[in-house]
């Protein structure tokens, strides 16, 4: 704390001593902040440079008619309607599932269980090791486990041929579940623990019993908070890729999804195939361009809601405390 | 008249019920959470049990064939199995990434926590939430369609695809995270430190290397095995980036084909319950028990330095 702000500090002891070592001083400072400046502009400029090419190249692509349209011509012309389609019914399939999964979860940690048994220390340890299970590896769990096992089960059961036992778009939303389950317990329990714990206190008071305290009192308050965790899970949900590759992106289909036994095309999948498989890329490039430009203002829009709704969670966390 | 009873419906059966009910479905989601990381171990390692214990299998792809040296030909005639060209390509690949993202963004964390105005330090957090918002599979779109060519303008290399390219754009997909993390480390050193030693008569810089990166040293160095983590796992990118050539060298100029990217290029067309099959998951196996090991690791560092710092 400088007391006396308008008056700048004066040297040490032993700067006065030996004037040489403050000058010496001050010109460390400023390489350092210098070289640890460079650095932080460096990773500003990679962000600039992505964003400024993708919008560049791909803004003259992104109209109407390639929003609405379907891919032509062994996909070098049109639209990219249905992999916007699939993309969306694939997120909202997969918030569907992890939404109750994640809320419910969370309010076990924050509300139900006690701060330090094993089963919470179990849970805690689930959660963090499986937001750093690398998305390829979903990938494999998704084929193993929800296609050869639950999949080939339910077939079995109702021995009608392979109807569930195939890549579909309820193993890749459910798939893709899972991988949010994290991002959606951790926000939600950040929004209980802006609940002040009198709120909890006069609901119980007044005779109410824990589950309702928890679903009028304490989940109202932790809205913004559940929404927060919801849309960061679209948003990654969106733009994640290797989960789907084996358990139900199309690399092309003429029709849309309407059962959660089909197939779908997906934006990230089809930036994926439009960059690597495609005859010719020199003609192909600019609707690559716009696929990822649209892709990315898809995931750009929803991180940004997050953020939002997150900066207003933590404001009023702020007020309280 | 007797006085009606304080409680005129003592026990409300449906109220119980409803909350006996919502207790159950609360455990059950908790349960899920932890059920979910052992199902997938369970399921990817059950899918590699062929290559350790068929006979059948195992004559075409066993252990000793993964970790001896050969090639990667899963498809050919005679088909062979060696690990080695693939290992080697994800080390490369992680190595390059963490080489060129760790420096730049445990400095940039440094800057923000040491010597950043108020102004850019708040603007800087949307840009590396931005950055950490491209979705891996645009990053591989960027490192094959633009980067790649930058690359080999400046290197002279000649492949266009290679290490070097795949593991700096794996580099830019873990800045956010070794960023957010060392900015975490750092800001959790007691501020006490700091004016400690600016008492002391040390300069700002003094502070920032000889104080606080100290102090965050578990911090710090959890946030680089978590880039580790993510940067052994990611996959579209060194699919998209990198050439896919399993070749066995340590020049950063050839083209690489990783763990991850083989599992992602080659699943879709092998037959189930294949050799070949078991080992793709085989390798999967090994992904997840290597992020697994640096994911624990990191979070024991994490715990270690809080409740050093607490204790102080």
């Amino acid at each position: 704390m400088n007391v006396f702000p308008n008056v700048a500090p004066g040297p040490t002891v032993r700067e006065l001593a030996n004037p040489s070592r403050r000058a010496v001083q001050a010109g460390w400072n400023v390489l350092w902040t210098g070289v640890t400046g460079l650095a932080t502009l460096w990773i500003v400029l990679i962000v600039g440079v992505i964003l400024g090419t993708i919008v560049i190249g791909g803004w003259r692509t992104v109209t109407p008619t390639f929003l609405l349209g379907n891919p032509e011509n062994g996909m070098t012309e049109g639209g990219i309607f249905p992999a916007i389609f699939g993309t969306v019914l694939l997120v909202l399939l997969m918030i569907i599932a992890v939404l109750p999964v994640g809320v419910l979860a969370a309010v076990y940690l924050h509300e139900y269980a006690r701060a330090n048994s094993p089963v919470t220390r179990a849970v805690r340890f689930a959660v963090n090791n499986l937001a750093g299970v690398p998305s390829i590896v979903f990938g494999l769990f998704g084929l193993g486990f929800f296609i050869q096992f639950v999949g080939r089960g339910i077939d079995g059961a109702l021995g009608q041929g392979v109807l569930f036992g195939q890549p579909a778009i309820v193993w890749a939303a459910l798939t893709l579940a899972l991988l949010n389950l994290p991002v959606v317990i951790v926000s939600t329990e950040e929004a209980l623990r802006a609940v002040p714990r009198s709120a909890r206190e006069g609901s119980l008071a007044l005779g109410a019993t824990r589950w309702q305290t928890v679903w009028h009192v304490v989940l109202p308050q932790a809205l913004p908070g559940v929404l927060t965790g919801a849309i960061l899970s679209v948003s990654r949900g969106a733009g994640e890729v290797a989960p789907i590759l084996f358990t139900g992106a199309a690399y092309y289909l003429p029709y849309l999804p309407t059962a959660l036994t089909d197939q779908f095309m997906e934006l990230g999948y089809h930036v994926y195939v439009l960059a690597t498989q495609s005859p010719n890329v020199e003609q192909t490039l600019p609707l690559l361009y716009g696929t990822v430009l649209v892709l990315l203002l898809l995931t750009f829009a929803l991180n940004f809601t997050a953020i939002v709704l997150r900066a207003r969670l933590r404001r009023r966390m702020g007020l309280r405390d | 008249m007797p006085a009606p009873p304080l409680l005129a419906r003592p026990v409300d059966h449906r109220r119980r019920r409803i909350d006996r009910l919502a207790e159950m479905a609360i455990a059950a989601s908790a349960l899920i959470t932890v059920t979910g990381i052992v199902l997938i171990f369970v399921f990817v390692f059950r899918e590699a049990l062929p290559v350790l214990f068929d006979r059948e299998t195992q004559l075409e792809a066993n252990l000793a064939k993964f970790f001896s040296p050969g090639s990667w030909q899963p498809v050919s005639d005679v088909p062979k199995y060696s690990l080695l060209p693939l290992l080697i390509g994800s080390l490369k690949a992680t190595l390059i990434a963490v080489l060129t993202a760790v420096p730049v963004a445990v400095l940039a964390a440094l800057y923000t926590a040491e010597f950043a105005p108020r102004a850019i330090r708040e603007l800087l957090k949307p840009v590396v939430e931005l950055l950490a918002g491209i979705p891996s599979v645009v990053l591989g779109f960027f490192a094959l369609i633009v980067l790649a060519t930058g690359v080999q303008a400046v290197t002279g290399s000649p492949t266009r695809l290679n290490a070097f390219n795949a593991g700096l754009a794996l580099g830019f997909s873990i800045i956010p995270v070794v960023y957010s993390v060392s900015e975490d480390a750092l800001r959790a050193v007691p501020s006490s430190y700091r004016e400690a030693s600016l008492a002391l008569g040390a300069s700002a810089w003094q502070t920032a290397f000889r104080v606080t990166l100290p102090a965050a040293w578990a911090g710090i160095f959890a946030a680089v095995m978590l880039g580790l983590g993510r940067a052994v796992g990611e996959t579209m990118i060194v699919l998209m980036a990198s050439g896919n050539a399993a070749i066995t060298s340590w020049s950063a100029f050839d083209s690489i084909r990783t763990m991850s990217a083989t599992i992602a290029a080659e699943l879709a067309e092998v037959v189930v319950g294949s050799p070949h099959y078991s080992t793709l998951f085989f390798i999967g196996s090994l992904l997840f028990a290597i992020t697994f090991v640096l994911n624990v690791a990191a979070g024991l560092m994490v715990e270690r330095m809080r409740r050093r710092l607490a204790g102080a």
